[in-house]
């Protein structure tokens, strides 16, 4: 019987190797169609408009003009007279013509009238915000308040992160079309599975016969989750008009309405002996999420244990499109938080700043791996030439600088369930209802099954994206790779036993004798006695074998995991006169476990800290006080960082004993995590004060340099 | 279709030739600031287009495609929704991101920032035409090789930009390719393997493959 586990190392042909990703080719040639591709005959196109206040009430609608145009097919309210706008980017109204351009100039046919109110709009002065307040003190306040006053060093400082949206390449949106009684819809989701349930309303039909197709998705990062109120407009204007519909929210509008990661700010008082042991932790944190305030800060980050602690947290509700999960929710900014608090508190004890982490390591949950992680990251930056206590004396406006973060997460999978079916022509199947964000997810599915049957991996065809197969979570929170490798792995398992069964009559052995191993059925022990695949899979006569995998597998065998550690640093220069910064070196050690696939893994690592350099250094929602309208809503002024600004990066991951074992960890959220912190702790070091508030655009870096670090 | 040598003589109009075709009562309106006299629209104006669809030939891919569309209507949204052609994809929609690169006579541009009718008379390659999944051109196939691409919606633009790049670069470095490939953006931060690939087919000389 083939065993329901992870492959021993010498028995792994394809799990842990660097495996290309399977649709590559399609996606580098432009063959890739993904929901904004998505042409049906007599497709239209439909548009929304939204309100370009952050506080007003809607006083009438009316569409009656863009009606009349040539070729505009229908226009409706999406607000009554009356309702409330609470951020600019709402929907107030919707649009379907015959050509995009059509309806782009229709939409300006439709007179709103909006009684205008003044929007809440400052998430950043605590003390003239609307607040919610959480507290939390250990042991108590009078404790925490005496350990302050006595250390032997202490900081004070103000710390934050501005809000920033997903920016997704592919805006938000789908395809909806209505035929045979029947919805067909393809949206650009990280949920195909639950997608339709949210539909049921709309469509005016079960979710049953909504029928869901994503094979390729341009980016979610948690911010396509739901089916919207896009997807809901989308397809009631496809039922009732019976044509097919596109509707794509324009760039304006998805970078308002469509995601957010809240901004984040906090007071910190920090304390610790002399020679850099952490003993007091004092925060007061807020931040703004949009509409629905924002979580409480996970503060002090990863240094959970440190004896004496205070946090203050206050939600402030702000009129701008709410928030939704991005990349390790709350992470970042709590990472930003602490860590540079703690950067400061060892640059005040003249304490080497890797030494003082390695100090207070058991303050955190996994020390050696940390330990480890922190050894292996200081030797790939070069840590001991490079080190230098705080400020660079070194003559000239260029000051170059280290800096450290430590990050977690969690990363089990998710539910999820898959079938592999082996056809006696011995091609093999997996289906899969999970979906791709650019992870790799089919790439995984594809090697797992694989790796289980003994074949080369373009032996097996991956069908992930549509609802009509065994249902598997929404891709979010690192849960993927866990969920679909235990289900598939659990499917390929019982389909290969069933083939088994039918074999080992044939090898004049028991089934529980055999496994599958490079295109041949082995008797295990026995090198003489075997079958090649194609062979084995004809005994199956004219009916193919179909397993069942879930997550949790069907056997109670666990093969994932949770609670992964990562170290990055950063090697920055700042040039003091221009405040620019830039970075040199960027390196990032992580663990996840088991890794299926090395290439795609070290992708998402690459991939986080790109994405860290941009949350570090260029990218901000900017919002008018006024009206309450992002002010940088495009691509130009909303900076992400371009190829030439990232620097060198260097990725190493933790594999092989101790890790491999512990099964498949999800790796999406943790490498994000540490970047902003890494590289504000490098600006530090570099040019001697905190910038306290990222991104550290010049602005910021001149005025910090010029008020000595207290303000921007 | 391998990318392809600029073509001895382009077919169709050149700036030059747009000149002499329009006439002087549109030149002199260049010249307003200079002459008290405004331009008077002559026997020789062309004839206004639009604002409904008007017919163009555009040659693309090596074909001639014949469409209908109004003057307004990009180079970026003709290819997208009237040829099917969907590898050039619609990001910023307004010459910041690069998603939609296409070759307009070899040249890299983008697509959302030129007119359907701007591009009579110009050869333009889109993605499709640079390689196929069964096919795939070098820079296709390092791209593959070192990953440069996850949800991979900017990876056809990048794709383009890359070739036109090394095709003007045979010899390029690490310093060059980040100089002159800054007219792209990637959110999933796929710029690491971007470099590596495009290094990798420098190095091995198969650029104008």
């Amino acid at each position: 019987m083939a065993k329901n586990a992870w492959p021993s190392a010498d028995k792994r042909s394809l799990i842990g190797k660097r495996i290309s990703r399977l649709d590559g080719p399609v996606k580098s040639t432009g063959r890739a169609k993904y929901a904004y591709d998505i042409s049906r005959p007599g497709m239209i196109y439909a548009r929304l408009l939204w309100a370009p206040y952050g506080s007003a009430k809607v006083v009438s609608i009316d569409t009656s003009a863009a009606t009349q145009i040539k070729g505009v097919v229908g226009a409706w309210p999406e607000m009554k007279d009356g309702d409330e706008v609470r951020f600019a980017g709402q929907v107030v109204a919707s649009l379907a013509a015959t050509s995009e351009e059509i309806a782009h100039e229709a939409l300006k046919s439709i007179k709103v009238v909006y009684e205008v109110q003044t929007p809440q709009m400052n998430d950043v002065l605590l003390e003239k915000a609307e607040t919610k307040e959480q507290r939390d003190e250990i042991p108590d306040a009078a404790t925490v308040d005496k350990t302050f006053n006595e250390a032997e060093v202490k900081i004070e400082g103000h710390y934050g992160a501005a809000a920033i949206t997903h920016c997704c390449m592919e805006a938000h949106g789908q395809v909806a079309e209505y035929r045979d009684n029947a919805m067909y819809i393809w949206p650009s989701t990280q949920n195909v599975s639950a997608y339709a349930a949210g539909l049921a309303d709309a469509a005016g039909m079960p979710a049953s016969q909504i029928h869901v197709d994503c094979q390729y998705m341009g980016g979610g990062f948690g911010s396509k989750f739901d089916s919207d109120q896009w997807g809901a407009i989308c397809t009631r204007i496809a039922k009732e008009t019976g044509k097919p519909v596109k509707l794509m929210l324009e760039r304006d509008h998805e970078l308002m309405a469509a995601g957010a990661r809240p901004s984040a700010f906090a007071n910190v008082r920090a304390g610790a002996s002399k020679d850099g042991r952490i003993t007091v932790w004092d925060s007061t944190a807020w931040g703004s999420g949009g509409m629905g305030g924002s979580r409480a800060l996970g503060v002090p980050y990863i240094f959970g244990n440190i004896p004496n602690i205070r946090r203050v947290s206050r939600s402030v509700r702000t009129n701008r499109g709410s928030q939704r999960p991005w990349r390790a929710p709350g992470h970042p900014q709590s990472c930003l938080v602490t860590m540079a608090a703690l950067e400061d508190l060892a640059a005040a004890a003249g304490v080497d700043s890797l030494e003082f982490f390695l100090k207070n390591l058991d303050y955190t949950e996994r020390p050696d791996v940390y330990r480890e992680e922190l050894r292996i990251a200081a030797d790939l930056i070069g840590y001991k030439d490079k080190a230098h206590p705080r400020g660079d004396s070194t003559p000239g406006p260029l000051k170059r600088g280290l800096g450290i973060s430590l990050h977690t997460w969690g990363g089990a999978g998710h539910k999820s369930e898959s079938t592999v079916t082996i056809n006696p022509d011995g091609s093999a199947s997996v289906n899969i209802g999970t979906q791709d964000l650019g992870s790799g997810t089919r790439t995984v599915v594809g090697i797992v099954v694989a790796e289980t049957l003994g074949l080369p991996l373009e032996n097996v065809q991956v069908n992930i994206g549509r609802n009509e197969y065994p249902a598997s979570g929404a891709s979010g929170g690192s849960t993927t790779v866990g969920g679909v490798s235990t289900s598939t792995r659990d499917a390929a398992t019982a389909a290969l036993n069933a083939l088994f069964e039918k074999v080992a009559p044939a090898l004049g052995v028991g089934a529980d004798q055999l496994e599958a191993w490079q295109g041949s059925i082995h008797v295990v022990g026995d090198a003489s006695k075997s079958m090649p695949w194609v062979k084995a899979c004809s005994l199956l006569g004219q009916i193919p074998v179909t397993g069942k995998g879930s997550k949790p597998a069907s056997d109670g065998t666990q093969l994932d995991n949770s609670g992964v550690g990562g170290v990055q640093m950063a090697d920055v220069t700042v040039d003091i006169e221009t405040g620019r910064v830039t970075i040199n070196e960027f390196v990032a050690v992580q663990d996840c476990g088991l890794i299926v696939d090395l290439k795609t893994a070290e992708s998402q690592v690459y991939g986080a800290m790109i994405m860290g350099v941009t949350y570090a250094l260029y990218e901000e929602s900017i919002y008018d006080p006024v009206t309450g309208r992002m002010l940088n809503a495009d691509m130009e002024f909303y900076k992400l960082a371009g190829l030439a600004d990232v620097g060198t990066l260097k990725v190493h991951m933790m594999t092989g004993p101790g890790y491999d074992e512990r099964g498949v960890i999800g790796l999406g959220e943790p490498p994000v995590i540490s970047p902003g912190a890494a590289i504000s702790n490098a600006v530090a070091n570099a040019c001697g004060v905190r910038v306290p508030t990222i991104p550290l655009t010049p602005n910021r870096v001149l005025a910090a340099l010029e008020q000595g670090g207290k303000l921007a | 279709m391998p990318f392809r040598k600029k073509p001895e003589e382009p077919s169709g109009l050149s700036r030059r030739g747009f000149l002499k075709t329009v006439g002087a009562g549109t030149v002199a309106g260049g010249l307003i600031g200079e002459s008290a006299t405004p331009p008077r629209a002559s026997a020789q104006a062309p004839a206004l287009a639009g604002p409904g669809p008007i017919p163009l030939e555009l040659n693309i891919n090596g074909k001639v495609e014949k469409v209908s569309v109004e003057p307004r209507v990009t180079l970026l949204d003709t290819l997208r929704n009237h040829l099917d052609l969907t590898g050039s994809k619609k990001v910023c929609d307004r010459g910041t991101c690069g998603a939609c690169t296409v070759l307009l006579d070899n040249k890299p541009i983008y697509s959302c920032s030129m007119l359907a009718v701007e591009a009579q008379g110009h050869a333009v390659q889109t993605i499709e035409s640079l390689g196929t999944p069964e096919q795939l051109s070098a820079i296709q196939a390092a791209f593959v090789e070192h990953d440069a691409q996850q949800c991979g919606f900017c990876t056809p633009g990048f794709v383009v930009a890359c070739t036109a790049f090394v095709h003007d670069h045979p010899n390029a470095t690490l310093e060059d390719v980040r100089a002159g490939l800054g007219g792209n953006l990637c959110r999933c931060g796929t710029y690491h393997g971007v470099t590596e690939a495009v290094l990798q087919v420098v190095k091995t000389g198969k650029g104008g493959a």
